[in-house]
C-alpha cells in the first residue's frame, strides 16, 4: 500500500505531496533565512571555539536534558516528547523521501517492524507525556508557567500525529488483514477493537491517516517558527553556543568604548543575546528561582529575554503595518524599565536552572552598562561609583584605613609588597571597613597565625576587586580597578591569593590575567579545610551543633564550592542541617550585582535575605546560621533584626566558629574545665 | 550663553588632616585635593543652563594635585574647555587666586560678553581670606548672588533670576542683569555621574589649555599664626556594653533629666 | 581709645537674627579689652524699630531707605564701608551666614581690607586681638592676627553667646544717608519653605539621622524611637538631599536652628554646618560606628556602634518601661 498512488480531487497524491512539501518547506526556510539575518545584525561574538567542549555540553544537555529533570513533573514527560519528537521528525523525512522520490528504493518507515514498534511504543509515552503536560497546565500550573494558546494548540496537534500513527498502524492492519504482531502491540489492539470496519473503509482510512500525518507535520512546520515552540528548533544550538565562562567571566569580545557603552537598541546585542529569546520555552524555572521575582522587584528574567524577543521582532519582521513610520519603541524605557534591569542580584539562579542554557544575567549588565554611560545611576550608587574610583573602596573611606583593624586589633602581619609570603590574603572593602565585620576579619587572620601559615597583605595598596563594579555595569571603572590591582600585585611577592569575599574571590579567580595567565586563587573555606586537614590546626569544639550552611552565589553556583565549607563544619564536630534550598539552589541574600548599595523598591514583598532567616529557623534546633562571605554578615544579621528572630537564631562566619574551636584548644586545661 | 566656571582645589577632608612642621601648613605627607561639594554643583549647574540655552562652559582652575582628573572629568560630562592656570607652587589665599583668575578670564574676552555667566562654588572650606566670587565680583563689577540653588535665565539672556538659600528651608529669589557670578551653594540637580569610560576618552581627545598664572604678591593684611587640630572642648561619655546595658544606661540618663 | 568696632546687623524679614546678637557680644567682649567702642549698623527699609533691640552697642548707625528693602550685599558693603569711613571704624564684623555670606569679602575687596572668615574665636593679647579660625570643615583651627588696626571679620554662626549680645536699654541711635548707585541684584520674592507635617523647632525631643543611617528603610528606626520618646524625626543636608525627609525636617546651616530638650544623632558625623543648627540642645546624645567622629566631641553621651544593634534594644526598652 503506497499512500501516495492516490488520486486526490484529479490530481496524483505524489503531486499533492510535492506542492505541500514545497510550499511547508519554502514558508519555513524564509522564516529561518529572515531570523538568522536578524541575529547577523547584531553585534559579532564569537561562540565557535572550543568545538570540543562544545559537542560535549550538547551531547549531555540535549540528549540527558538534565536540567528538565530538575522539575519531577515534567522531566519526563518532556523527556518522553522530545525523544519521541526525535524518532517522529526522523521518520517524517525518511517517509517524505519515500513518497517524493518513488526511484529511491527503500521501504516506508512503518513497514520496518523494528521502527514500527518504536513508533507505536513512543506513540503512547508521548501520549502519555502530554496527558501530563496537559494535567499540569490545567490543574497545577506552577507560578510563571506561560499559559498560552499556543502552548495548548501545540499539546494538541502533536497528540493527532501520535493518534494518526497509531489508528494508521491499526488501520493498515485491519485493511490487509494481517494477524496480531508484536511489532505492532498498540495497533493490533486497536486492530482488534476495529475489526468491524470493512477492508475498504480501513484502506481508505490508513491512508487518511498518513496524509493526515503528514500535512499536520508540514503544517507544524510553518507554524513551529512563528511560535513558542521556535524553542524546538534553537534550543539545541542555543546549548551548543553557550559559553561555559559566563556569568563567572563578563569580558566580552569587542571593541572596549562599544562594551563599555552596553545595548540601549537590539543591534547593539550580541546576536547570542538576540539568539536566547527564540530558544526561550517559556517554562518558567528562571522565574521561579529569582529572588528578585520573589521579593517582589520588578523582574522576571524570563520576561528579559522574552522581551528581546517580541521587541526584535516586532520591531522588524513581524512590524505590525499599522506601526510603520511610527517610532520604533526604544530598548530601555519602552521594552525594559529601569526598575526590571537593577533588581537583579546576578545571583545566577535562573542561568543555574535554564534548561536551554540562556544567559540573563549578562544581558541585563548590558542594559546597565548603557544605563550606567549615560549616567541614569541611582545617587546611592553614584556615591559608591565615586569612592571607589576616588579612594577605591565603596566605603569612601580613606586607603590608609584600610588595614586599620590589623592595627586596633594589635595584630602583626606581613606587607607582601615587603617581603615573600606564601599566600596573598585579599580581603576586600567589607571585610577591611564593615565596623560590623572587624572582629571577624580579626579572628581569621588570628585561625591563619594559628595554624602558622605564611600569609601578608597589600595593606593601602589594596584596591576592591571590581566585582560588583563591573556587575552594575561600570566597565571602565571596573579596568581601573582591576589595572591598579594588577599593578599592586606585580610588586608583591606570593604563591596564591587568599580572599574571604566569594565575589572578591570570583573576580580574581575568573577575571584577572597576568601574562594572559589566570591568578591562582583560595576561598578562605578551601584554606580552612586543608589547614584542617593537614592537622595544622589545633581545634577543640565548644558545642556540636545544629547548624546550617548557606552557600553563597559566588562561591556556590558560580564557583562550585560547595563541599569545603562542609568539611570544615564536620571537622568542628557541628552537626549540619541542611535548608531546603542549599548547594545550587541556594538562595541569595540580595547582595549581589550591586544590589546592596541600592534602594530597595516600595513595592518590595520580602527581602531574599529576609525570606532566608525564615526557612532556616524553621530548621528544628538550629540556632546558628553559618555563612561565608563578609557581605552575608551584614545581610542576614539586618535580617535577623527585621524578621524578628534576634535569640533564635544568630549569624556567623565560619571564621569565627573556627576561631572558637582553636582559642579553645589553646587555652591551658583550666579554661576547659571552667 | 558663555558660561565660565572657576574651579578651586581643596584638601580633601576624608583624609587624615595634618599640621606641617611649621606649624602653618599642612602637612603634605596625606594630603590629597579634591573639589569641594559646591564647586562640583557650580559644575553641574553650568551643564544643566548649557543643555537649556545652549553656549558653551569654560572651566579655570589652578593647577594642583589631581587637577587634571576634575577637569578631564567635566569635559566628559559636558564642559567644552578647561584652562588650567600653572605656577603656583603652593595654594594662595583667595586675593590672590581671585586676580590670577581674572587676569585668565580678562585674556580670554575682554570685555566680557553680555551673555556671560561665572560660576563658582559658594564657599571652600580654606576659605581663610574670603570666597572667590565677590573678589570677583569686585574686580569685573558685576552683580553678585551667593548661596544660590537655582538659576533661571530671562530677557533671552540678558538676566539671571537666581534662587538664595537663606536658612530653615526660606528662600529667596532675586534679578541679575548679566554678565554677573553666582557662588553656587546646590545645583537644581544632583551632580550628574559620568562613566569613567568617558574620561578616558575625554582624556584622548580633549585638550587642557596651560597658562602660566599671573601671580600677584599676596596682601600683606593678615598673619598666619599657627595651625592646630581642634582640642575638643569635651568629649562625650561613651556607654560602653552590648546594646541592652547601653539602652539600660541611656534610660537612666534620660530619667534623671526627666525626659522620660 | 582704640578704633570703633562696626557690627553688620543681621535682619530677615523684620527680626534681627540671633547672629546680631552673637556678633554684639563678641564685640562687647573684645571691646572690654581694648577699650573700643562698639558700632551697630542697620541698613534695610523700615528697619528703624530694630535699632532699639541693638543696645549691647555704644551707639547705631541706622540707613532706611525704601529701596534697601531685602538689600543685597552689595549694598549693604556699600553702607558698611561708607559708614566705616565716617566713623573710623577699625573692625568690622559680618555674619558668617547663608544671608550674609559674600558681603565681609566684598567689603574687604572694596576697600582693600585684610579678611578673616570662619572666626570661631577671638583672643586679646597685648591689646591685640587674634582671632581663631575654623578650616578645613572643622579638622583643622588657624590663629590669624591683622597686620594694622583695620579689617574685616566675618563670625561663625553659633561660635559666640548671643547673651552677651542683648541689652535692655537701646543705644543711640544716628540715621546715615548711602551713596550708591542703582542696586545690580533685585529682590524679586521670598520662597517659602514647604510647610512640614512638623514643625522640628518645637519639639523637645528630635531624633536626628545622618549619613549613617544608610538607608531609607532603616528611618523606621528613628521614626519608632521618635515615638516612644514622643519626638520627631529630623535629618542632616545629605539625607535631605538624598530625598528620604522634606525639606522642613532639615537641621544645620540651611535648615533650621533647633534646641530640643533631648538631641539624639544617629550617624551624624557632626559637620560645622549641622553642629551651626543644632549646638543649643540640652542634651546629645550621639550614636556613630566611628569614634573619631566629630559629634562626639561636643555631645554628652556617645555610643560607638552599629545604629541597626542599638536603636531596636533602646527603643524596646523604652517601650517596655512605659507600658
Amino acid at each position: 500500500m503506497d499512500p501516495v498512488q492516490i488520486s486526490l480531487l484529479g490530481v496524483p497524491g505524489r503531486a499533492v505531496l510535492w506542492a505541500l512539501a514545497i510550499a511547508a518547506f519554502g514558508v519555513f526556510g524564509w522564516r529561518i533565512y529572515q531570523l538568522v539575518g536578524l541575529l547577523r545584525q547584531g553585534r559579532f561574538e564569537n561562540r565557535f571555539d572550543r568545538l570540543g567542549w562544545r559537542v560535549g555540553h550538547f551531547l549531555r544537555n540535549v540528549l540527558l536534558q538534565p536540567r528538565i529533570f530538575n522539575e519531577r513533573s515534567i522531566g519526563l514527560p518532556h523527556f518522553l516528547i522530545f525523544w519521541g519528537f526525535v524518532l517522529y521528525a526522523g521518520c517524517f523525512n525518511w517517509g517524505l523521501i519515500r513518497g517524493l522520490l518513488p526511484f529511491v528504493p527503500i521501504p516506508y518507515p512503518d513497514e520496518v517492524p523494528v521502527v514500527r514498534l518504536f513508533l507505536e511504543l513512543f506513540a503512547v509515552l508521548v501520549l502519555a507525556g502530554l496527558g501530563v503536560a496537559l494535567a499540569r497546565r490545567l490543574f497545577f500550573p506552577p507560578k510563571y508557567l506561560h499559559l498560552s494558546f499556543d502552548a495548548n494548540l501545540i499539546l494538541f496537534l502533536i497528540a493527532v500525529l501520535m493518534l494518526s500513527n497509531l489508528f494508521g498502524s491499526a488501520f493498515t492492519q485491519v485493511a490487509e488483514g494481517s494477524p496480531a504482531t508484536g511489532w505492532a502491540p498498540f495497533g493490533s489492539l486497536l486492530a482488534a477493537a476495529l475489526s468491524g470496519v470493512s477492508k475498504g473503509a480501513a484502506h481508505s482510512l490508513a491512508i487518511a491517516m498518513w496524509w493526515l500525518h503528514m500535512i499536520v507535520v508540514l503544517g507544524f512546520l510553518v507554524y513551529l517558527p512563528y511560535s513558542k515552540h521556535l524553542h524546538l528548533l534553537a534550543s539545541p544550538f542555543n546549548v551548543f553556543f553557550n559559553n561555559p565562562e559566563l556569568p563567572a567571566d563578563l569580558t566580552l569580545p569587542g571593541a572596549p568604548a562599544e562594551i563599555s557603552a552596553g545595548a540601549s537598541r537590539w543591534q547593539e546585542l550580541t546576536w547570542k543575546q538576540l539568539f536566547g529569546g527564540f530558544s526561550c520555552a517559556e517554562c518558567g524555572r528562571c522565574d521561579r528561582s529569582c529572588p528578585a521575582a520573589a521579593a517582589g522587584f520588578p523582574l522576571q528574567p524570563q520576561q528579559i529575554i522574552q522581551k528581546v524577543k517580541q521587541h526584535l521582532l516586532a520591531t522588524t519582521i513581524d512590524q505590525p503595518r499599522s506601526a510603520a513610520g511610527s517610532p520604533a519603541p526604544s530598548l530601555i524605557g519602552d521594552v525594559f524599565t529601569e526598575g526590571e534591569i537593577w533588581a537583579c542580584t546576578t545571583c545566577m539562579a535562573c542561568m543555574n536552572c535554564c534548561a536551554v542554557w540562556n544567559e540573563q544575567v549578562p544581558l541585563i549588565v548590558t542594559l546597565r552598562r548603557h544605563l550606567v554611560s549615560q549616567g541614569q545611576v541611582e545617587r546611592t550608587v553614584q556615591d559608591m561609583l565615586a569612592n571607589l574610583t576616588r579612594y577605591g573602596n565603596s566605603f569612601g573611606k580613606s586607603d590608609r584605613m584600610r588595614a586599620k583593624w590589623v592595627q586596633s586589633g594589635g595584630l602583626k602581619i606581613k606587607d607582601a609588597r615587603k617581603e615573600p609570603v606564601e599566600y596573598l590574603w585579599f580581603v576586600g572593602d567589607y571585610a577591611s571597613f564593615d565596623p560590623r565585620l572587624e572582629e571577624i576579619t580579626r579572628k581569621t587572620a588570628r585561625v591563619f597565625q594559628a595554624a602558622s601559615l605564611d600569609f601578608g597583605l597589600l595593606f593601602e595598596g589594596e584596591r576592591n576587586a571590581g566585582n560588583d563594579v563591573r556587575r552594575v555595569g561600570e566597565e571602565g571603572l571596573f579596568e581601573l580597578l582591576r589595572d591598579r590591582n594588577l599593578q599592586t600585585l606585580a610588586k608583591a611577592r606570593f604563591q596564591k591569593i587568599v580572599t574571604t569575599d566569594p565575589h572578591t574571590y570570583n573576580t580574581l579567580k575568573h577575571e584577572y590575567r597576568v601574562d594572559g595567565r589566570p591568578l591562582e586563587v583560595v576561598h578562605y573555606t578551601e584554606l580552612l579545610d586543608q589547614l584542617i586537614r593537614d592537622g595544622r590546626l589545633p581545634l577543640k569544639p565548644r558545642s556540636n551543633g545544629p547548624v546550617t550552611y548557606h552557600d553563597p552565589c559566588y562561591l556556590g553556583r558560580y564557583n562550585r564550592i560547595y563541599d569545603p565549607p562542609r568539611r570544615v563544619l564536620a571537622a568542628l564536630g557541628l552537626e549540619l542541617r541542611e535548608m531546603p534550598r542549599h548547594r545550587d539552589t541556594s538562595y541569595c541574600c540580595g547582595a549581589g550585582g550591586g544590589r546592596i548599595w541600592m534602594e530597595d523598591t516600595a513595592d518590595v514583598k520580602e527581602r531574599p535575605a529576609e525570606n532566608r532567616i525564615r526557612e532556616a529557623a524553621a530548621l528544628e534546633g538550629v540556632r546558628t546560621f553559618v555563612v561565608a562571605c563578609p557581605k552575608d554578615i551584614a545581610m542576614f544579621r539586618d535580617a535577623v533584626k527585621t524578621t524578628g528572630q534576634e535569640g533564635r537564631i544568630a549569624v556567623q562566619d565560619i571564621a569565627e566558629l573556627v576561631w572558637d574551636a582553636v582559642e579553645n584548644a589553646m587555652t591551658p586545661a583550666k579554661g576547659a574545665t571552667a | 550663553m558663555n558660561i565660565v566656571v572657576l574651579l578651586k582645589m581643596v584638601p580633601d577632608t576624608v583624609e587624615e588632616l595634618n599640621v606641617g612642621a611649621d606649624g602653618r601648613s599642612l602637612d603634605a605627607e596625606f594630603l590629597r585635593y579634591k573639589l569641594g561639594d559646591p564647586d562640583e554643583h557650580a559644575i553641574e549647574q553650568a551643564l544643566l543652563l548649557k543643555e537649556k540655552h545652549g553656549g558653551t562652559v569654560t572651566l579655570v582652575a589652578l593647577d594642583a594635585p589631581e587637577v587634571d582628573d576634575v577637569l578631564f572629568t567635566a569635559l566628559a560630562k559636558g564642559a567644552d574647555r578647561a584652562i588650567k592656570l600653572t605656577g603656583a607652587e603652593s595654594p594662595p589665599g583667595t586675593p590672590v587666586l581671585a586676580q590670577a583668575v581674572a587676569a585668565c578670564v580678562r585674556g580670554v574676552w575682554n570685555p566680557l560678553p553680555a551673555d556671560t555667566l561665572i560660576l563658582c562654588g559658594s564657599y571652600a572650606i580654606d576659605d581663610l581670606e574670603g570666597e572667590l566670587a565677590p573678589w570677583l565680583a569686585t574686580a569685573f563689577e558685576i552683580p553678585l548672588a551667593m548661596v544660590v540653588a537655582g538659576v533661571q535665565i530671562e530677557d533671552g539672556g540678558r538676566k539671571a533670576v537666581v534662587t538664595r538659600e537663606f536658612f530653615g528651608g526660606l528662600r529667596g529669589e532675586f534679578e541679575l542683569d548679566l554678565p554677573a557670578i553666582l557662588g553656587i551653594q546646590s545645583a537644581e540637580k544632583p551632580p550628574r555621574y559620568v562613566p569613567i569610560a568617558k574620561v578616558r576618552a575625554a582624556m584622548k581627545s580633549a585638550r587642557i589649555d596651560s597658562q602660566a598664572a599671573e601671580l600677584p604678591e599676596p596682601p600683606a593684611g593678615l598673619e598666619l599664626g599657627r595651625m592646630a587640630k581642634p582640642e575638643a572642648a569635651g568629649h562625650a561619655q561613651m556607654l560602653e556594653g552590648d546594646p541592652d546595658k547601653v539602652a539600660d544606661q541611656i534610660i537612666e540618663v534620660l530619667a534623671q533629666q526627666s525626659l522620660i | 581709645m582704640a578704633n570703633p568696632i562696626l557690627v553688620l546687623a543681621e535682619h530677615l524679614r523684620g527680626s534681627l537674627t540671633e547672629v546680631t546678637f552673637e556678633m554684639l557680644g563678641a564685640a562687647r567682649a573684645l571691646a572690654q579689652s581694648t577699650g573700643a567702642p562698639v558700632q551697630a549698623l542697620l541698613v534695610g527699609s523700615g528697619v528703624e524699630p530694630l535699632a532699639a533691640q541693638l543696645g549691647a552697642a555704644d551707639s547705631v548707625l541706622l540707613v532706611d531707605r525704601p529701596d534697601l528693602a531685602n538689600p543685597s550685599s552689595e549694598q549693604v558693603s556699600l553702607a558698611a564701608e561708607q559708614a566705616a569711613g565716617k566713623t573710623g571704624a577699625g573692625l568690622i564684623f559680618v555674619a558668617g551666614t547663608n544671608v550674609s555670606t559674600g558681603i565681609g569679602t566684598l567689603l574687604a575687596a572694596r576697600a582693600k581690607l585684610p579678611l578673616v572668615n570662619f572666626c570661631r574665636e577671638i583672643k586679646v593679647a597685648d591689646g591685640r586681638p587674634t582671632f581663631v579660625s575654623q578650616l578645613f570643615g572643622g579638622k583643622v583651627f588657624a590663629e590669624v592676627r591683622m597686620a594694622g588696626d583695620r579689617g574685616v571679620v566675618s563670625l561663625y554662626p553659633g561660635a559666640f553667646r548671643a547673651e552677651a549680645g542683648r541689652a535692655d536699654k537701646a543705644a543711640p541711635v544716628e540715621r546715615c544717608d548711602l551713596q550708591a548707585p542703582p542696586a545690580k541684584v533685585r529682590f524679586r520674592r521670598f520662597v517659602e519653605p514647604e510647610t512640614g507635617d512638623v514643625d522640628i523647632t518645637r519639639q523637645d525631643v528630635l531624633v536626628a539621622v545622618g549619613r549613617g543611617i544608610q538607608s531609607q528603610d532603616n528611618l523606621a528606626l528613628a521614626e519608632e524611637l521618635a515615638q516612644v520618646l514622643k519626638g520627631a524625626v529630623c535629618a542632616s543636608r545629605p539625607v535631605i538631599d538624598q530625598g528620604w525627609l522634606p525639606l522642613s525636617r532639615q537641621v544645620g546651616k540651611s535648615g533650621m536652628s533647633v534646641k530640643p530638650r533631648l538631641y539624639i544623632a544617629l550617624g551624624i558625623s557632626g559637620a560645622p554646618e549641622h553642629w551651626e543648627g543644632m549646638q543649643s540642645s540640652r542634651l546629645i546624645i550621639a550614636f556613630n560606628t566611628d569614634p573619631k567622629a566629630p559629634i562626639f566631641d561636643g555631645s554628652q553621651y556617645g555610643v560607638c556602634g552599629d545604629l541597626l544593634d542599638y536603636v531596636p534594644a533602646l527603643t524596646e526598652k523604652l517601650k517596655a518601661r512605659s507600658s
